[in-house]
């Protein structure tokens, strides 16, 4: 068994490297990693920049990250997929994140959340067929005096009502 | 750095103030109003109408009224006044109003209750100071204490007046700040830390968002002092990555105290060292408990461990660590520089000073207040936030977020404190605030945050793992009118049971929502229970007959 690890072990990290040395954004990632200093505690803030580079966090991304931090690709998987932040599955063009925190919830973001569910035929956390939209939920975005809140694209908009929202939508989709 | 480079910064920038001040909110609730354009536009229009010499338009922090904005201050010959709901077209009525000109932009009342009962100790510099200059802060007397603390006062000087002052953890738990200190004030090591909890996971609280948005250098003051304190040279602040706009401020504001050698090395000429580092969280609530969230700085998994140890001996990296709230650190400036008594003169017995809370939910009035400990309920909901709007009648207030209880309408005279929030059930907590009206259902809550709850475990230990799962389950069960009144007994057996046996925080309040809610409306949940066809249990009553197939 040992022998077949250590066999398949150097070709996907050979497979990853020849693959990364072709795209400008893992030297942007790496230069982000020297800037750590390759420590092993910035796994965390190393992912929120590959992911803000390329959207989402995909396998061979996750171990051309574990290859330079030196961590074990487990440990890197890991916390990628204990995070909510981080998402291993590509996104839509556009983002629609509807709040569900308390002040939000009270105030019928449930309602909001379920129209544009209807209008875009997905659940939260899905992308439409078309990647145009992905529909996500957050648990508070810290916006409750203008609840409820949903964020389009990054733009927080306050005081949304289900018709508001599939306004926003509907030039997406 | 000394004194009179801090004095003389001071004086240089309140020199270029200028007479009139027109002071734009730009924090993340009002900018999503476009308070950045309208800001722009005042600047413009100021120019237009040739007021340049007169009036300067500052970016400020949040003014707590979130409900009513975009807000936009003005002080004018001692006097302050207050727009409400601007938009960026309304620029050239604010600025031709500075002149006498008539506007019918809607007035705020700077006098109205909302802001009147409020007493302001974190919050003091909110909407008043610019977050992203240090020479605001410095102009009214910022990083002052750091400089007493360092050069007047022992460590332990600092730590006994912080003991004194009576201050307990904001985060939640209540624990006394002074106690903390001074248990990692005397750990044995030579490297110690300081963190500071921005993971302000509760949903209904924005509380920690607001202070680092609007006065970051407040809380980079206070974790210098504590780190002087407790020596310590580094420190993490752990913030929210949905609270963007916090980090950005925060890394300008450190950008800046290191550039003005107010972080760094040699801090105010003395050997005392001191850097900051931001850690972004990546969206876990269980990362809000203090060994998940150091954890989580290591850059692993956030999932808790057993205490003891606790942190103050064996924290990160195995080293001392101080954790403390944001609103901790934000209130030791003000203990530092008015003394550890004058801080213990506000609030009740058990609990000292001011707590900030975000109300919000069914009331009128939508926003940030900081109240002394102790203010009855009623004042807060009914006086400050107006009541329930379009004559809704209020129900309950849930504080504390999914750690929390729900306190029922006959309950409002009760005192907000540590002591008497515990009694009822429910917590302190963080400071969130959510008040419901007659029109909510209380299974339902009990259900959402249970399913917050759900989602939010980390699945280390099993009672909240799994029993979690099963109590949210039978919720929906009881909501789906499929429930008896054994689902119900089940139900609390388990609240009791996770309570008492998970491991962290999160799992032990988890049922904390459940159990409020039972046991002041209790009757929501009967009234939606099925006749058992079995018969209620232990009772030797016979099955009654014919339920079973209706």
């Amino acid at each position: 068994m040992l022998p077949t690890l250590l066999h398949e072990k150097p070709k996907a990290v050979d497979r990853v490297m020849q693959h990364a040395s072709g795209d400008k954004r893992f030297k942007i990632l790496e230069v982000h990693m020297k800037k750590h200093q390759f420590k092993h505690d910035a796994l965390i803030e190393v992912l929120h920049k590959a992911q803000e580079l390329f959207g989402y966090l995909d396998d061979d991304l996750l171990l051309f990250v574990a290859y330079k931090l030196k961590l074990p690709p487990s440990r890197v998987y890991g916390v990628a997929t204990f995070y909510h932040f981080f998402t291993l599955k590509p996104q839509g063009k556009h983002t629609c994140v509807v709040c569900l925190g308390t002040a939000c919830y009270v105030k019928g973001s449930a309602k909001v959340l379920a129209a544009i569910e209807e209008r875009a035929r997905i659940k939260s956390g899905e992308t439409t067929p078309d990647n145009q939209l992905s529909l996500l939920t957050a648990r508070c975005i810290g916006a409750c005096g203008i609840a409820p809140a949903v964020t389009y694209d990054g733009k927080v908009a306050p005081k949304q009502t289900p018709q508001d929202a599939l306004e926003h939508i509907g030039k997406w989709i | 750095m000394q004194l009179d480079d801090l004095n003389a910064i001071a004086e240089k920038h309140k020199s270029s103030r200028k007479k009139i001040c027109l002071r734009s909110c730009m924090s993340a609730g009002c900018m999503s109003s476009q308070a950045d354009v309208t800001k722009k536009n005042l600047e413009a229009e100021v120019k237009a109408q040739g007021l340049e010499a007169d009036v300067e338009v500052r970016r400020v922090g949040c003014m707590g009224f979130c409900g009513q904005g975009p807000l936009v201050g003005v002080d004018q010959n001692g006097s302050h006044g207050l727009w409400e709901f601007v938009k960026p077209e309304d620029a050239p009525a604010i600025v031709g109003a500075l002149k006498g000109n008539p506007c019918n932009v809607q007035r705020g009342d700077p006098n109205h209750p909302f802001f009147a009962k409020q007493m302001h100790i974190v919050r003091a510099n909110g909407g008043i100071v610019d977050p992203e200059r240090i020479e605001d802060y410095i102009a009214i007397g910022g990083y002052k204490a750091l400089h007493h603390a360092l050069t007047e006062m022992e460590p332990a000087q600092v730590v006994e007046e912080v003991t004194k002052s009576g201050l307990r953890g904001r985060g939640g738990a209540g624990f006394p700040t002074g106690l903390k200190w001074g248990t990692v004030a005397k750990s044995p090591g030579s490297k110690k830390y300081v963190v500071c909890n921005g993971d302000e996971g509760d949903p209904g609280a924005f509380m920690d968002r607001s202070v680092l948005e609007s006065d970051p250098h407040l809380v980079l003051e206070g974790m210098a002092i504590a780190a002087y304190a407790i020596g310590a040279d580094q420190g993490f602040l752990y913030v929210r990555a949905e609270y963007p706009l916090a980090i950005t401020r925060l890394q300008t504001a450190i950008k800046q105290a290191k550039q003005l050698g107010l972080l760094g090395g040699g801090i105010f000429e003395t050997p005392f060292t001191f850097n900051v580092d931001i850690r972004i969280g990546a969206g876990a609530f269980v990362c809000g408990e203090e060994t998940a969230l150091m954890a989580s700085v290591e850059g692993k998994r956030g999932t808790p461990r057993p205490r003891p140890p606790f942190p103050a001996e064996s924290g990160l990296w195995g080293c001392p660590t101080l954790i403390n709230n944001v609103e901790t650190f934000a209130n030791i400036t003000a203990i530092v520089s008015r003394g550890g008594a004058w801080y213990a003169g506000i609030g009740t017995e058990k609990s000292k000073g001011t707590k900030v809370f975000a109300l919000t939910g069914k009331i009128k009035n939508n926003g940030l207040i900081e109240v002394p400990m102790g203010i009855p309920l009623r004042q807060i909901v009914e006086e400050m936030g107006g009541g329930a709007p379009d004559g809704g009648k209020i129900k309950s207030v849930q504080t504390g977020g999914p750690s929390g209880g729900c306190i029922p309408a006959e309950y409002l005279d009760t005192p907000v404190d540590y002591e008497s929030l515990t009694k009822l059930g429910s917590i302190m907590g963080s400071g969130g605030m959510v008040v419901m009206d007659d029109s909510t259902n209380m299974v339902e809550i009990a259900r959402f945050y249970m399913e917050f709850c759900m989602d939010e475990s980390c699945g280390k230990c099993i009672p909240c793992r799994a029993g979690t799962v099963q109590m949210f389950h039978l919720l929906e069960k009881i909501l789906n009118r499929q429930a008896t009144a054994r689902d119900l007994a089940k139900l609390e057996e388990l609240c009791d049971m996770v309570k008492n046996t998970s491991l962290c925080g999160l799992g032990q309040t988890a049922p904390n929502p459940v159990i409020s809610t039972l046991r002041f409306f209790r009757k929501e949940y009967e009234e939606l229970l099925q006749p058992d066809p079995f018969g209620p249990r232990g009772n030797g009553e016979a099955p009654k007959a014919g339920l079973a197939t209706k």
